[in-house]
């Protein structure tokens, strides 16, 4: 039955992602179809990322600071691994100083 | 044009990969540990994500089958949740390149997560079966790799790391938005309206009971809309 669940997560997983690609062969003519397809990585993106970056870290300070990190070097044009580990760094200083001003 | 032969190999894919890659250990391992948690066998856990690849969809089918959910429950969230890839898969296909024959198109199909996506429609030209095969290999094992380790070592790395570790798929995803969007005003615009958006679905009662997956898909359709209908693009962007 386990398998049965997995099987069904896997392939509607599977479909969902196979069937536009294999459908659609052809460069689409439309340019507004073109012009929303442009967009759709920045919407999804952009959707993805407010407001859950917010609630990924275990607390709201470390997460501003992690978010402020990440579009202060994004602005710079840094790559996408800088960018990365940079917030994860600002989250952990953070979190260490939230726990230290806790002990005190 | 010699630079775009080079960052078209599948070694420039593998390259593109590694911060994903990284990304996915963390997660992958926060799936392993609730899954084992659950209930489920480690070799299980390990079984969903490698033949799944996706967060959101494993984190929920993880829950229904331990809720003993019926079968059409499971398909129905999981094309809620997952129903974004289409968008995706359907936005890449005007990026590749005629090495994608109908047999690349089927294997590489499976290997469009958001990450995957979004690098490679952040690629300035279209891309090649190649690169894409090297773009999804670290992180598809590292997928899998972060799973095993979760599943079978449970809590090894300290709540502060992983608390720290989690943020680094969004710091990835601004990097790859940022960019643009300063040099394209249209661009910031959608990013804008779609964030917006995301903000009053998520925190307006009744509307914030809609899934994770539903809201990506209403900011995408709204925000591209509006981009495609105020500022369409001149010439294609190759």
């Amino acid at each position: 039955m386990i398998f049965i669940h997995i099987l069904i997560m896997a392939g509607v997983t599977y479909l969902v992602r196979m069937l536009p690609m294999v459908i659609f062969k052809k460069k689409i003519e439309s340019n507004f179809i073109k012009s929303f397809l442009y967009y759709v990585p920045y919407a999804v993106l952009g959707s993805m990322t407010f407001p859950a970056i917010f609630s990924s870290t275990s607390s709201l300070y470390s997460a501003i600071a992690g978010t402020i990190v990440a579009v202060f070097l994004a602005f710079r044009e840094k790559s996408l691994l800088t960018v990365a580990l940079s917030s994860c760094v600002a989250v952990y200083i953070i979190e260490w100083i939230l726990r230290f001003m806790n002990l005190q | 044009m010699v630079t775009d032969k080079l960052s078209n190999s599948f070694f420039s894919g593998l390259k593109d990969g590694i911060p994903i890659g990284l990304g996915y250990l963390s997660v992958s391992f926060t799936f392993g540990i609730m899954a084992v948690n659950s209930g489920l066998p480690v070799w299980i856990a390990v079984l969903i994500s490698m033949t799944n690849l996706t967060s959101a969809g494993q984190f929920a089918g993880i829950n229904l089958i331990n809720a003993g959910a019926p079968y059409i429950e499971m398909a129905l969230a999981q094309l809620v949740i997952n129903m974004r890839y289409s968008l995706m898969s359907l936005s890449l296909t005007q990026k590749t390149d005629k090495s994608f024959n109908t047999l690349h198109r089927l294997i590489l199909s499976f290997g469009i997560t958001d990450e995957i996506f979004a690098v490679a429609s952040g690629k300035p030209h279209d891309i090649d079966t190649k690169y894409m095969y090297g773009l999804i290999t670290v992180p598809y094992w590292g997928w899998a790799l972060g799973t095993l380790i979760g599943a079978a070592a449970g809590s090894i790395l300290p709540e502060s790391v992983s608390s720290a570790l989690n943020i680094a798929i969004y710091g990835m995803f601004l990097a790859i938005i940022i960019p643009p969007a300063k040099k394209a005003r249209p661009v910031l615009w959608v990013i804008i309206l779609s964030v917006t958006i995301s903000f009053v679905l998520r925190y307006t009662p009744y509307l914030n009971k809609l899934s994770e997956g539903f809201v990506i898909i209403i900011c995408a359709i709204a925000a591209s809309g509006f981009g495609a209908l105020f500022y369409p693009i001149k010439e294609v962007a190759e």
